[in-house]
Formats: structure tokens, C-alpha cells, sequence
């Protein structure tokens, strides 16, 4: 067992090569598949595997994002940006419209809609009848999502059955569905975080400004960075301090992001992503471990919410 | 360049562990993941945190390769896992398989993307059953090498005699499976020894840890050459674009199943059995002179042939029959047993055919490796079943290829996989 003598891809390069594969099966097994785009930096990686499975053809898929209404303006400004560089077609829903309709009840104004984002993706897939959509979830993420499938299937409800799965063999994908259900496709299932940074390093993919270090007011509350005053789309502050917190300025960055009520950054002085690889390599703590707040309410939190129809 | 882009890259290996809790499996690769820093402090402090809740006194390394609700509540493991961990020159998935007898389904899975296997034992209580029936899953979905952990080793005191009478006895059985590549190590997953680190307690033994042998087996399926196998996944036609260049564009897009093509090649499209040259070979922007296995790319062919999804480009010199019967090893997945009077989907590379099961040959027992007589499947049997297919596909002996000799059966009224099967 010591001879590499056999012409074999960089660990990057297989697993690029395999997203490409999965997108590909999507796309040949599907008939109105969608890609969900944040403006993060897993669904960035996603549209470049999407360049390199169909250009010099279009996306056989729109780009969909759920929009909380609490995202970070850099975020969305650069979601806008993107789509329109691709020439691809962006549709945006909104959490709020479903709290219009009533659909989306919060127990109280300052709850997160990270949850709620569930009902207003199963809303969405259901006008444009949507039979499969891309998403970008890692299986290093977390540990619910160490045992989901790459197609993962999801009934009419949206749920998903994590001890009902339908078993995946050899690169065989099985995205069928009847009418009303759906597949959840995760190309990126196999990379790390690490991967990612690693990739975007390689493709020089631009990122969204507060991936690197800057000076953000925050406050520490329960251990964690909390950012505060956030101004949202419209101006508007979010994440106002609770009385008696002490406001300071903190050089951070995000690992991750999201909704701007659960997502917390890390102190950091990457301002580059040469840098950040070199942090991602000799860091200590996980990426939802140090900056997802909405995780760690119980060991279970991510598999219930799957269970629900989240992602 | 970044620090970790100047370390050798040597690409990305796809492992399996089978064995049961009881065998120390969790714990194995707890170790592997804590010895190789893939385990960051949260995760530990979280595991440390229910390991006193649950009463222990050291930290239970098992704990971080439980999923699910359901496995966390009944300390089992339901379904295949996958891990991840890096050494900075190599990138590892690991198949966390469950060893219980009614899992074999989740084995078969968790295998049919592996290239190595680690099969774990129990020094105290030596070859069992359960490792006769994970030896002989692996070596019926081919992969094509084996270790043999024999772990506990602290429990019998290090002792070399147990470790080589536990060797002698696996050999007696593997050579009459046929298993070619078989490593043997002894461990102590508990206390770190020969996972990562050598440790000092197993001073007799001289062969590679089992982290050395990881780094330096193939990456590659197989060491032998394969014949070029170009299943389509995806037709590009990008008419509509506003560039008059692209007017007459024909991509296939697909991913190298096995192989390797160069511009140039002349190759035969199925079912059509027509014949041309490669035009070109690219991905993306990039213009490639070759392609080998593995790789996603999109090939555009020198004359214009009615090429669809489904359809397979090989090598003239590699032609292959399309065939309407077939027979193969078939792990039956579902809870619902085949019913042989129904028709199901076989799903082979990018194609579909419907298909009615013509005979079951005989059924495997998984624990002595028997043949007995069967006229139906259950949920993790073994069988050599005959198909009769309504569409041809396009195949090689799954011996020869993983590719082309692998496919899975789906019931069409639910959509579920109901079973696997292994072309002989």
C-alpha cells in the first residue's frame, strides 16, 4: 500500500469535480430545480461549481434567497451584485411577507426568524413549484447533518425523516419525487470549512466585506460577541443593547452568516483570505461552535429544525 | 500561496470502519479525530459536558459520532455517519457504518464509496461472526484494501500472542474469501496507542500505526488501468446566447466514471454505435488536452451526433454490448421485500430501465457465506438475481469496474432505493 502511481485529483479538485456531478444529476433529474444564494460564502463557492457545470450555457435553476429582513446590508448589496454579474435570474422572498399573510407568528418582535425562514422556503417552493432546490450545507457542520443525504428527501410537509432516509450508493442519486414533495440537493456536503476557504483562495471568488476583519461596536453577553446598532436595508437599527451592556469596538470578522440576530463574529485581524486560511487552520473552536447562537440551545436544536422543513 | 497550499497534496481518501460500539469503533475514531486536532474545544467541552451527565468519569471519545436524537437516547448508532478530518497533506471521509447484524444495508452503503476498510475486532474476543460478515461485505463491494485493527489491547496486556493468534485465525478465513490486500495492527483506541501515535506499550510491534498506512495507501480505486466509460449527465446548448460563436455549440457534460480520453480519441457513442473524434475536452474556461477518472468535465465531439442524458461515450478501441439481461449480487435495502412480480427501475450510471427479476440464483448467508435456495428478498439479504431489462444499458462486470458494474433499484410507486446490486 505505498505506491501512489495512479493520476489522481487534488483533494480541491475531487471535491469540486463531485459538486459538479451532483449538480449535473440535479439538473438531468429534475424538471424545475432551484439553487438557494445568501450571499454567503458556501452558496458563493456553490454559483462557481454552477459556473463550472454549465457555462458556457445558463443555470438551468433561478437563484433563490429567503430573506429574514434582518440580514447584514453587505450581505444582501453583494447577493444583488452577484446575480446580476452572472446575467442569472434572482428570486427573493421575504420572512416578512410571511408574517404579513400570517403565517409566520413570533412570540414576541425581537424573536429570531432564523426558524421562521422554514415556512417561507416551503411558501416559496411551493409557488414556482419547485421540485428540487441546491442548498449548500456542510456535513462538518453539525452533527444531524453528518447523517443527511447528499439528495435528502422531503415530504409534503417539508419534513425530513432522518431514520427514514433512502439509503445512497456509488455516485447513484436518487432525486425522484411525486408531485408536492421535494429533494434537498447538498453538492458541498463533503467539504470542510476549511475546503471552503481553501477553494475561494484558489478561485479568487470575491466575498461580502464582513467575512474580513473590521472594527464593529459590540457587546459580550453570555461569552459570546454580539454585534449591536446593526443598520439594516432601510437604515433602520437592529440588535439594540440591553440595558446596563457595556458597548465596545472590537476588530471581528464573521465565519459565518446569517440572520443578523443569531449570527456572531469572531475577533479577528484577517483582513485577507490568505489570512483566514491560515486562522481556519490553527483555530480551536467550531465554526457554529464560536459564532451560531442559535445551535447551541439544545443538542438537538439543528435536527428538529430539519425535521421541520428547515435546511 | 497560502501556508497550507505549500504542503504536498496527496488528494483525498474514502475509508470505512465496521464494528459494533462494543468493538471500540466510536471511540477509534473519536481518537483519530482527537489526534489528528480535527476536534475543537467546543465539540469537546460539549462531550465532556454529557459524559459527566451520563456518569462517567473520563471523556467518552464515542460520544462525538452520535447523530440523532433516537442513537443519543438508546447509545446506538442508526445510520451511516460521515467524518472528516485532515493532516494537511491528505483529506480523509470516513463512513462511520453501524455493526449490528440488521444494519447490513447501512455497511453495503457506507462501503460502496470506500477504498479502504477498517475492520475492527476485540482482542478479548478474537475473529466472530460480525467479522466475517463485514470481511465479506467488503470484498463483495470490492473494496480493494483491508485493515485489521485489532484493538482492546490494553485489556489483554499488550500481549503478542493473542494479537498473532487473532491474525492466524482471520487469514485461515480471509484466503478462502479471496482478500488480497490485508493489514494487520494492534491498538488501543482507549489510550491512543498505534492510532496516530505509536505509544509505548506495543514495543513488539514494528509495522506502520494506523494513520501511516492511511497516508500512503491509494487514493485511486484501483491500481490497474480502466477503459474509458463517459456516462452523459447533461447536454449544453447554448443557443439563445447572445454570442453567434456559441450558435453551434454541443457540450456532454458528465463526470470520467473510469479511464482517461485525450483530444483526438476516436470514440463510439451508445446506443447509436456511431463514431467520431474528441474535439476538445474542457472545464469552464479551461481547455484540457486529457481527462482521466474522477474528473467533471464537458467534451464536444467533431461531428454532430444526437447525443442525450443517458447515453455513454467510450473509446472505439473499448467498445462494450448493450445488454437487456443481466445477473448480479443484490443487497436488498428496503423493509418491503421484493416482490417478483413487480416491475422496478434499475438506475445504471446516468441511465434508467425498467426491469422484472427473471430467477434468484441462491441467497448468501452473510454469516457463514453459505449459498442457500430463495424466492424472495427481505430486507438485508444477499442474493445473485437475474434481471430482464426493458432498456439496454451499457456495462462492464462491477469486478472490473465500480462504475458501470453498479446500480441501484427503485420502487416506483414510493420512489424509495430498495436495493443495490453488483453486476457479475
Amino acid at each position: 500500500m505505498t505506491v501512489l502511481t495512479k493520476q489522481t485529483l487534488s483533494h480541491l479538485d475531487w471535491l469540486e469535480a463531485e459538486a459538479i456531478h451532483i449538480m449535473r444529476e440535479v439538473a438531468g433529474q429534475c424538471s424545475n430545480p432551484a439553487l438557494l444564494f445568501s450571499g454567503g460564502k458556501d452558496s458563493i463557492c456553490m454559483l462557481r461549481v454552477a459556473e463550472k457545470a454549465f457555462r458556457p450555457g445558463k443555470f438551468p435553476f433561478p437563484l433563490v434567497h429567503v430573506d429574514t429582513g434582518h440580514n447584514y446590508p453587505e450581505v444582501i448589496a453583494f447577493r444583488d451584485k452577484r446575480a446580476a454579474e452572472l446575467g442569472e435570474r434572482l428570486i427573493v422572498r421575504s420572512v416578512e411577507d410571511s408574517m404579513k399573510r400570517g403565517t409566520v407568528v413570533l412570540k414576541h418582535p425581537g424573536e429570531s426568524r432564523n426558524k421562521h425562514q422554514s415556512v417561507t422556503l416551503l411558501e416559496t417552493i411551493e409557488e414556482f413549484g419547485f421540485d428540487a432546490c441546491i442548498g449548500g450545507a456542510r456535513r462538518d457542520e453539525e452533527k444531524a447533518r453528518a447523517k443527511e443525504r447528499i439528495m435528502s428527501f422531503r415530504d409534503e410537509f417539508g419534513q425530513w425523516d432522518p431514520k427514514n432516509q433512502r439509503p445512497e450508493l456509488w455516485d447513484l442519486y436518487n432525486a425522484r419525487s411525486h408531485k408536492g414533495e421535494n429533494i434537498r440537493a447538498f453538492p458541498i456536503s463533503n467539504w470542510t470549512e476549511m475546503d471552503v476557504w481553501q477553494y475561494i483562495e484558489r478561485e479568487q471568488l470575491e466575498l461580502p466585506s464582513i467575512y474580513f476583519a473590521h472594527t464593529r461596536p459590540v457587546v459580550i453577553r453570555q461569552g459570546a460577541i454580539v454585534p449591536v446598532n446593526v443598520p439594516l436595508v432601510g437604515g433602520e437599527l437592529t440588535n439594540l443593547p440591553k440595558a446596563g451592556e457595556e458597548i465596545v469596538d472590537l476588530l471581528v470578522r464573521f465565519r459565518t452568516v446569517g440572520d443578523i440576530s443569531c449570527t456572531a463574529p469572531v475577533e479577528s485581524d484577517a483582513d485577507t483570505v490568505e489570512k483566514i486560511v491560515v486562522e481556519t487552520a490553527t483555530t480551536t473552536i467550531t465554526e457554529r461552535g464560536a459564532t451560531r447562537l442559535d445551535d447551541q440551545t439544545s443538542e438537538a436544536s439543528m435536527e428538529q429544525r430539519k425535521k421541520e422543513g428547515y435546511f | 500561496m497560502s501556508a497550507m497550499e505549500k504542503l504536498e497534496d496527496h488528494g483525498l481518501l474514502r475509508f470505512l470502519t465496521c464494528g459494533s460500539v462494543d468493538d471500540g469503533k466510536s471511540t477509534l475514531i473519536g481518537r483519530l479525530l482527537f489526534d489528528t486536532k480535527t476536534i475543537l474545544a467546543d465539540t469537546l467541552t460539549a462531550i465532556e459536558r454529557t459524559s459527566q451527565k451520563r456518569g462517567m468519569e473520563a471523556v467518552d471519545l464515542s460520544l462525538l459520532t452520535d447523530g440523532l436524537q433516537a442513537e443519543r437516547e438508546q447509545g446506538i448508532t442508526i445510520d451511516v455517519a460521515y467524518r472528516y478530518c485532515t493532516t494537511g497533506t491528505r483529506k480523509y471521509i470516513i463512513a462511520d457504518a453501524p455493526g449490528h447484524e440488521q444494519y447490513t444495508r447501512n455497511m453495503v452503503t457506507a462501503a460502496s464509496t470506500a477504498n479502504l476498510a477498517i475492520i475492527l475486532i476485540d482482542a478479548r474476543k478474537g475473529v466472530l461472526t460480525q467479522t466475517r460478515r463485514h470481511s465479506y461485505l467488503a470484498h463483495l463491494v470490492n473494496i480493494p484494501h483491508l485493515i485489521v485493527a485489532v484493538n482492546k489491547m490494553d485489556l489483554v496486556d499488550y500481549d503478542q500472542t493473542v494479537f498473532e493468534k487473532i491474525r492466524a485465525d482471520y487469514l485461515a478465513f480471509a484466503e478462502k474469501l479471496g482478500i488480497q490486500d490485508i493489514r494487520f495492527i494492534p491498538m488501543s483506541a482507549l489510550n491512543g496507542d498505534m492510532v496516530v501515535d505509536r505509544g509505548e506499550r506495543l514495543g513488539w510491534y514494528n509495522g506502520p500505526t494506523l494513520l501511516d498506512v492511511l497516508e500512503t495507501a491509494p487514493a485511486a480505486h484501483t491500481e490497474t488501468s480502466e477503459k474509458f466509460r463517459f456516462p452523459v449527465q447533461y447536454v449544453c446548448r447554448p443557443q439563445d446566447s447572445a454570442n453567434p460563436e456559441l450558435h453551434d455549440y454541443r457540450g456532454f457534460m458528465g463526470r470520467v466514471e473510469s479511464g482517461e480520453i485525450a483530444v483526438g480519441d476516436e470514440v463510439t457513442v451508445l446506443p447509436s454505435g456511431l463514431t467520431t473524434r474528441v474535439k476538445a475536452i474542457e472545464i469552464y474556461s479551461q481547455q484540457l488536452p486529457s481527462a482521466f477518472s474522477e474528473q467533471s468535465v464537458t467534451i464536444l465531439l467533431a461531428d454532430e451526433i444526437d447525443i442525450s442524458r443517458g447515453d455513454m461515450i467510450v473509446k472505439t478501441s473499448e467498445a462494450l454490448e448493450p445488454k437487456k439481461q443481466i445477473e448480479a449480487m443484490v443487497c436488498w435495502l428496503s423493509e418491503q421485500p421484493m416482490d417478483r412480480a413487480r416491475k422496478y427501475l434499475i438506475r445504471h450510471t446516468t441511465r434508467d430501465s425498467k426491469a422484472m427479476v427473471a430467477g434468484i440464483e441462491y441467497r448468501v448467508d452473510v454469516n457463514t457465506m453459505e449459498w442457500v435456495a430463495a424466492d424472495k428478498l427481505a430486507m438485508n439479504d444477499i442474493a445473485k438475481v437475474a434481471f430482464k431489462l426493458a432498456q439496454p444499458i451499457f456495462c462492464d462486470a462491477y469486478a472490473e469496474n465500480r462504475g458501470t458494474g453498479a446500480f441501484i433499484i427503485i420502487d416506483e410507486s414510493s420512489n424509495n432505493t430498495v436495493g443495490a446490486g453488483m453486476i457479475v
